[in-house]
Order: structure tokens, then sequence, then C-alpha cells
């Protein structure tokens, strides 16, 4: 059965313009999709099916009557739980805000909600965004499409998951250390973290302020131009959020690019990809070449810093963005009785609220970062831990600097592995940490980065190839990508689902 | 008990650290309204609340507000000024984290001149630094554990607060309170505070001890106390009173050094007129200060400064020297004027300029005027006889239109109906000026001529010509028709009081 699911966003779009299909129809489509896949998948925690519809035929009202109609013209976008929205909870993922309900629309909502997009619901992630497989999430992990014992990365799982399954053509993710293109390369579709400040961060529940970012998780390259160009911009909320302005990202995929140089850095090696993910690279490698680019080997000497530089500074950020929940003002709070008549002689009963209530409300992942992150901001330790870290992130963005003096876009593997198995690496957090080698990077140094499909391995499980671009190159970004889109279809291929 | 105080071989050590709301329309880091005495939690939003996903954005008027005082007090504005995270725990810190200056605030140095006894030169105390930062809310609890519930106001969260710190240099309680009578005057003259210690917008915490001389001539200092809860200014000086006289016995008791103890906070009780040892802080604390990454630097340019400074105008200081240069007003008279408060210096400055007698205007300023607004309990502006009014009136006096007595009379009237001058003086029968000025000199000579009024009085009515003649001397132009009438009138008025 082929359905208005096969299609691409742009694809959609131009059937909704050409009035082949209305709105309604398309959310209807996506939803019964939903309610088919998503007991095998749990990509979604909350679904708004009335609103959906309901905000659905207004668009289609509106085109109808020939008035205006907004950049997404009624195309379903799945949420990640991290967005603050002011219909159904908002949870992050976390037992903590299981009943959080939102006074606010995040600024990219209202992006979304001017844009005429139709929100079908908020997806599964890892607590916090704290994770790389879904499994922290306190609301059951969410299954790979590809093979459903296997995770489908994180912390966007969801967000990775409900797109390749077809459950919705757009979906928005959260990038922190890798948290978009991981989960996008699992699960085998496009993922863009852009540059840090492209979009505004007001809403989306902070787990790393310095290295958060809102992007498009896609079918395709094509598709996350048009996402990306509803929700970037400048917000007065945000004053980390760039006052720039956006291009329009579509009509810059219509420019070719002639010649243009990829970086391959050396140091890539050193971790041992996976033979199969090196080949798939290679293999994309070769097709750049042959459409004109040149590739060169460059280095980045600090890329192995990456990792614990990017542990040190998220837990730290994490340790201080996570003290709100405290249980005074909102959110899970210990019971009053069981917690009173545990007191012992000496207890403050604030304090012994405090501690109770972040010790059932939080998970063991998020626990451990809290944990984490005050050790390295406390008295004795800071300038050994936070303050190196700092300077160590310089250290790795005059890496890429260098590196983008001399080519256009770094390109490399996206992980060091295919998606692996449920429960494979919860007891191993070291290695779990490791799944974002490649990915950190481009948080620490705040450029603009993307993960698209570039094969499968024998076990049919999707390959990600990375690539990344100086800070507000995102145009040149698409361009590549798109290019690489033309003339392969890795990015077509879709899960059987049955 | 102080006894032993007066002949003490120690001087006394005080630092003070004084916190100040700005007086500036919305909070710090969101648009919520900066009032005192709103119904609790009414002035609030998700940024202040400290909600999941919101962002701070600084109030530019607030750090126009925090320069201007930075340069009043001869601070170096720095041209790079961040924010950090102060972390800690409590019920009205809803974020768990305060936003304020750590490492870089945006004042260093500076110093207030202050005179501690009238005709003694003034002391300069040097001022360590000043920042801004965020208040917190406001705490009601229930110390009697496990009874009532603790509440919390976050109409005060978020609201600018400067903190001004002084190098330990103050020798005195007596100097303290002239410190912070002086530094409140300052603030209320740049406007940049309104400084109501009952209502929280001024607070003020002492650090004191004592260094006395050892047997080899070195200094041995007594361990600082910190003092909270004074509530005034004249509680600042009885807490500091009692505290040396503490610190001396227990220093005589204990011979305990500084560093010897942990530092202590005490807090005062004003009417046990004693301070008291605070609950000892569970551990020292660590705030576990890192930069806040949801804010941007601050940056000040050679000419934004230069704006600031324009901003400043003149201060108390300025104005009382000039007082004594310009208007030839004693130090006493310009210190009366000046510590009234920048209307009544403005007020003042208006009349003298348009009366050109200075010590006249002073003069009425300190008695009626100073008086009559103490009466009512109105401020300058709000006295119905205004500058141009007052003018109005001094002039007739200098040109001896009206007798000072009767002005003072046509003054209380006016402060009474809020009429005009000339309306006033219609009211009260006093047609012609001339008349009231005549009226006067009779009476003068009335009083000066005991032996002539008897004469009249027994009924020689010629001998009031030697009167006339008198008066003629005096002022030539007088009419003798007049004069002769009205001091018959004079004397037979006497004649009825005996
Ligand atoms: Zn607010």
């Amino acid at each position: 059965m082929s359905s208005w699911i096969d299609l691409s966003a742009n694809e959609l779009l131009s059937q909704l313009e050409a009035g082949q299909v209305t709105s309604q129809e398309v959310v209807t489509a996506f939803l019964d999709r939903i309610h088919q896949v998503d007991p095998k998948v749990h990509a979604f925690l909350n679904l708004f099916a009335e609103e959906a519809l309901q905000k659905a035929s207004v668009v289609d009202e509106r085109r109808k009557n020939g008035e205006k109609v907004g950049l997404l013209g009624g195309l379903p976008v799945a949420v990640k739980d991290v967005l603050c929205m002011k219909i159904g909870a908002t949870t992050a993922g976390s037992k903590m805000l299981e009943r959080f309900h939102s006074p606010y629309n995040a600024t990219v909502i209202e992006k979304l909600e001017q844009a005429d997009g139709i929100i079908l619901g908020k997806t599964n992630m890892d607590e916090f965004a704290m994770g790389s497989s879904t499994e922290n999430s306190a609301y059951n992990g969410t299954a790979n499409p590809w093979d459903l014992e296997r995770v489908p990365g994180g912390s966007s799982g969801g967000a990775a998951a409900c797109v390749a399954s077809q459950m919705a053509p757009l979906s928005l993710g959260t990038d922190t250390g890798g948290s978009i293109r991981q989960p996008a390369a699992f699960c085998g579709i496009t993922g863009v973290k852009p540059t840090y400040g492209r979009v505004s961060r007001f809403g989306m529940i902070a787990f790393a302020s310095s290295l958060d970012q809102i992007g498009p998780m896609t079918n395709s390259v094509e598709d996350a131009a048009l996402l990306l160009e509803v929700i970037a911009g400048h917000d007065p909320s945000d004053a980390t959020s760039l006052d720039r302005p956006v291009p329009n990202y579509r009509e810059a995929l219509k420019e070719p690019l002639k010649s243009f140089k990829l970086g391959l850095p050396k140091e890539i090696a050193d971790f041992n990809p996976d033979p199969e993910i090196q080949k798939a690279v290679e293999a994309a490698l070769e097709v750049y070449r042959e459409t004109g680019a040149t590739i060169e080997e460059i280095s980045l000497p600090n890329l192995k810093y990456a990792v614990p530089t990017y542990y040190v500074i998220a837990p730290s950020e994490a340790s201080s963005n996570l003290a709100r929940y405290d249980s005074v003002h909102y959110g899970y709070r210990t019971d009053r009785k069981a917690m009173m008549a545990g007191l012992e002689e000496g207890d403050s009963p604030l304090v012994q609220m405090y501690s109770q209530s972040r010790a059932e409300g939080f998970g063991p992942e998020v626990k451990r970062r809290i944990m984490l992150g005050t050790f390295a901001l406390s008295k004795g330790y800071y300038d050994a831990y936070y303050l190196k870290a700092l300077k160590v992130r310089r250290l790795i963005r005059q890496d890429f600097d260098r590196a983008f003096e001399q080519v256009d876009a770094i390109i490399g593997p996206c992980t060091p592995k295919p998606a692996f198995k449920i429960g494979e690496k919860v007891s191993d957090p070291i290695s779990m940490y490791l799944e974002d080698l490649f990915t950190v990077g481009a948080n620490l140094s705040g450029n603009a980065a993307m993960s698209i499909p570039c094969g499968f391995t024998s076990e049919n499980l999707p390959i990600g190839l990375q690539l990344q671009v100086p800070a507000l190159e995102e145009e040149r970004l698409f361009r590549i990508g798109h290019l690489y889109q033309q003339v392969t279809d890795w990015h077509q291929r879709r899960p059987s689902l049955g | 008990m102080n006894a032993t105080v007066t002949d003490a071989a120690y001087t006394t050590i005080i630092g003070l650290e004084v916190h100040t709301q700005l007086l500036t329309k919305s909070k710090l880091f969101c648009g919520c309204a900066n009032r005192f005495g709103e119904e609790p939690n009414t002035l609030t939003c998700p940024v202040c609340i400290g909600m999941p996903g919101v962002m701070p954005v600084m109030n530019r008027e607030a750090f126009r507000l925090a320069v201007r005082t930075g340069l009043a007090l001869q601070g170096k504005i720095a041209s790079f000024c961040k924010w950090d995270r102060k972390n800690y725990y409590y019920p009205d810190l809803p974020k768990g984290y305060q936003i304020s200056q750590f490492d870089l605030p945006f004042c260093e140095g500076g110093h207030l001149e202050v005179e501690v006894e009238e005709g003694q030169a003034p002391s300069k105390v040097r001022l360590h630094r000043i920042h801004l930062e965020e208040d917190a809310g406001k705490s009601m609890h229930d110390e009697s554990m496990g009874g009532r519930d603790s509440l919390v106001d976050l109409n005060r969260t978020g609201v600018p607060l400067l903190e001004i710190v002084t190098e330990p240099d103050i020798r005195s309680p007596e100097e303290a309170k002239a410190f912070l009578t002086e530094l409140k005057l300052l603030l209320v003259y740049l406007g940049v505070s309104d400084c109501n210690m009952q209502e929280g917008s001024l607070r003020v915490d002492a650090n004191v001890n004592l260094h006395l001389p050892g047997e080899s001539g070195e200094t041995i200092a007594t361990p600082i106390v910190e003092i909270k809860n004074m509530n005034s200014f004249r509680a600042v000086e009885r807490a500091l009173h009692h505290e040396v006289v503490r610190q001396w016995e227990e220093w005589q008791a204990t011979g305990k050094k500084k560093g010897e103890v942990p530092k202590q906070t005490r807090g005062w009780n004003d009417e046990a007129g004693e301070t008291f040892a605070q609950r000892e802080k569970e551990e020292s604390s660590d705030y576990r200060y890192f930069p806040e990454p949801d804010l941007v630097p601050v940056t000040m340019t050679a000419e934004q400064i230069a704006t600031a400074e324009a901003e400043v105008g003149e201060l108390p200081q300025a104005l009382r020297t000039r007082l004594q240069s310009e208007y030839e007003l004693s130090a006493y008279d310009a210190d009366v004027l000046v510590n009234q408060g920048k209307a009544l210096v403005r007020y003042y400055l208006e009349v003298a300029d348009a009366c050109g007698d200075a010590k006249l205007v002073s003069n009425w300023l300190q008695q009626d005027i100073m008086r009559t607004l103490k009466e009512r309990n109105i401020t300058i502006e709000e006295l119905p006889v205004s500058a141009p009014m007052l003018t109005e009136l001094l002039k007739k006096v200098q040109s001896n239109e009206l007798p000072r007595a009767r002005a003072r009379d046509v003054f209380a009237q006016m402060v009474e109906t809020e009429a005009s001058l000339e309306e006033t003086m219609d009211a009260m029968g006093i047609k012609q000026v001339d008349a009231g000025a005549l009226r006067e000199l009779c009476q003068s000579l009335v009083d000066a001529n005991p032996r002539i009024v008897e004469d009249v009085k027994g009924g020689k009515q010629q001998a009031v010509g030697a009167l006339i003649g008198q008066a003629k001397k005096k002022d030539p132009n007088v009419n003798p028709g007049e004069v002769r009438k009205i001091c018959l009138e004079l004397i037979q008025a006497m004649g009825e009081d005996s």
C-alpha cells in the first residue's frame, strides 16, 4: 500500500499545495501509522490526535479560502519531549516531571505553530537528554525500527525512530553531544545539529546550556532544510541566540556546488570504527570524488580529549541546571508522611524533602551526572576539572578552526559502531559515553554538523555519515549533503515493520 | 560594662556589605514588575519561578543604574564583566542557583568620604567591589519543626540587587553609621534606589573584629564575626557596639585568635540589645560558582562609560562644597540642606538664585519650610508653596513690602489654602504691601518711644510729631499723614490692650 506516509515532507508539501491531499488526510495517515506501528517501536510518549486534526482542518480551510498558509503548510511534526508545550505534560523523559504541565510554549513550538506545522505528539528520550540509547527514559525505551531488539540511539531516540518508521515526516530533536546525529545514524535518517545559537533554546529543558541545540530530524537533507528554516532565527528570550538573518535553505540547495574540499580527520582511525562502517564511509568518499570533490586528510589533534572534556563540562552545567527540580515549587515530591516518619534526630525536614524527592524522582544516569558535575565544580577540584576542561574546549575549537582553513567540510563516520542491543551497555556507562566520540566535537566547538545515511551493515543496520562545517554555514552543509542524496538512495530505504 | 572598653588598647576593624535593590521598572532577568507590597506570588512568571526551559535576559536599565552607582562611588567600571551562578538550595531560590557576579564584577575599587564628627576631617572608606545580582524570594518559616508549612513569596525573586562591599576601613560603630547614612544619601541622590530598610530595599551585614598589639609589637586579630538582621542604621551602630565589647570580653576569656575558630555569623536582637550566635551552617559553604552559560558577558565601551558618567549628576559632597563656596553658607547650613535630599536642594537653589540672598533663603528653608514638611509629613515636591511662589514672597520681604513676621503668616496661610501669594494677601487684607512695611516702621517707632506714647495717651496728640520726624529720617519717602494716623491707631490699640 503506497500512501502519503511514503512521501518526503517536501513531496507532501507540494501535494498539499497542489490540492492533491488535505492536511487532515495527511495527519490521519500518520496517526493511523502510529497506531499501527508505535506499539512495537514506542517512539511517542504522548499524542495530540484531536488537537492535530483540529489544527489541520483550520489549515485546510485557510488554504481552501486562498488565505496565507505558513511554510509547513499543514505538515505533521513530532516533538521531542524536552520542549515545553502548553498542551500535555512535558516530562523530559523523567519521573521528576511526570505531571509537569508547562505554562508556556518553547520558542520553537511557537515557530512551528506559526508555520502551520501540525504537532502530532511528544517523542521518547533519555531522561533529561542524558544518554545514547533512550534506555534512560523513565517511560520505557524505544526500539530501533530496523531491529526491534536494538536501541534507536539517543537521547533523541523517539524522534529518530518515529521518522524512520514513517510515523512522522518531520521531527525535532536536541543535540548536546550527539543526541540528534547518533540516533539519526542508528535509525537511517537525516539529523542536523545546527550552529550553537542558530535556534532558540528558550523552552528547551536544559541539559548543558553551552552545548544544547535543537535541530531537525527528517527523511532527507531537503526536508531538514525546510524545518530548519522554520525554527532558526534570533529570539529576544534567548540571550545566546544569534542575531543573524535566516537564509532560505531550500533555495540554497538549488545552487550546485562547484569544487569543494572535504577533510577526513586522520585521528578517526585511532578509534577503530567498525570495518563495515569504515567501508561505507570510504564508499561515500568515492561518491563525493565522482561529483568533483577533493578529499584531504586533516588533523584534529585534540579529538582524543573531546569525550573527557565533554563529560566534565556537560555534567557541571547539568548539576546546576537540574538543581531547580527540588520538589518545592513543582515536580515530583516524596510522600510527606513517610518522609516525616523516617526522620531521625537532628534531621532537617527540608533537607530530607530535597534529597528524598530527588533520589526518587531522578534515574541513575541523571544522578551519576549530577554527582560528576557537582564534584567537578567543587572547591579544590574546579581548577583541575572544570577550568581545565574549558581550556581544552578552546583547543578543540582551534583544531576545527584550523581544519576549516584547509577544507570546506569535515567528513567521517557519525558513530564508531552501529546500533547495539537493548541492555547491552546499560551497566557500562563508559562505553555508552564513547558513543559520542565523533559527535561531541561539533558541540564543543559550536559548529554545525549533520548525519546522513550512507549504507547498511551486513545485519541490515543503518550507517551514518557525519558532515561538519563552520558555524553558520548550514547552507554549505545542506548543499554537500543534498548532493550526496541526489546520487544515492540510502535515505529512501525504509525498515519493514510489517 | 563599657568601663573595660574605654581604656581598651585595641582597634576596631569593621567592613560592611550593603545590599540595595535598584529602582527599575522590571526585574533583572524577566519582564515582571519590580514592586514592593503586592499580594504574594503575583509578580512572577515562568522565568523568575525557575520553570524548566526558561532563560534569563539581562535588564539593560538595571545595568545602567549599577554602572551609575559605581561611577558615583569612584569605582573602576570593567570593560568586560560576566555572570556566574552561585549554587545553593533554598526554597526561596527556585532555580537552585542565584545569578550573580563572581570573579569579574562590573565595578572594582572606589571610595566614599564620610564625616564622622562635625568639624573633623572626613575619613575615606575604600570600597572593595560592587556587583549586580538577582534577589531571592522571601521565606516565612515555621521554626517549631513539623508544625505548619513554610511559606514562600517569589515577588522579590529576580529583583536587581547591588552588593557594595567595603574594605575593612571602618574604625568605629559611629563611623559605620555615618558611612551608611552618606551611602544612602548618595544612592537616593543618584535615583538608583529608595533605600528603604523596612521594605528590605537596603540591607546591611557587618564584619567586625579587633586588632590588638602583641607583646613583640605584632598585631593580633580576634576572630571575624559577621552580624546579620539589623534593620536600621541605629541598629547597626548598636550591634557593633555590643559586638566590640563582646569580642573584647571573649578575647580576654579565651585568647582565641582569628583563624583558630571558624568564622561566626551572629544575629542582632534589637529588643534585647545583643548579638546572638546563629545556627552554624552545616558545612562551610561551597557555592560552586561557574560562568552562567545562558547569558553573554557584558562589555562597556569608553563611550558608554562616558555616557553613564554624564548621568551621575551632582553628588552630596560636591553640593555641600558648592553651597559653601558659591552661596557662602556655613558648613552646618550646607550639610542640613544637602542631607534633606536632592529635591530640597534643587528648591533651595532655585529660590536662592532668584532672590540673591542665599542666607535668607537658607533660614527660611531650615525654619518654616522644613518644619512644615515635618509637621505635614510631606516632601518638598508636595509643598503647596512652589519655588517661584516662595521667591515672590521673599522678594517682598527683601523690599520691605512685607514685614518678616507678616511674611511668615502669609506663608503659613499659603500652605494652608494652597492659594497664590496675591490671593493670600488679599484674603488677609494686606492690600497695599507698602502699607505693611509702613505699619512695621510705625510699630517699631512706637515700641522704641514709650515716653512719647505716654504723652499721646495723656492727651498730647501733637507729641506724635516727634515720631513722624524719626520716620522721615528712616525713610524720606514716608507719608507723614499716614505715619501720624498709623501711630495714633497703634497707641490707641495699646491703650485698649492694657
Ligand atoms: Zn518574572
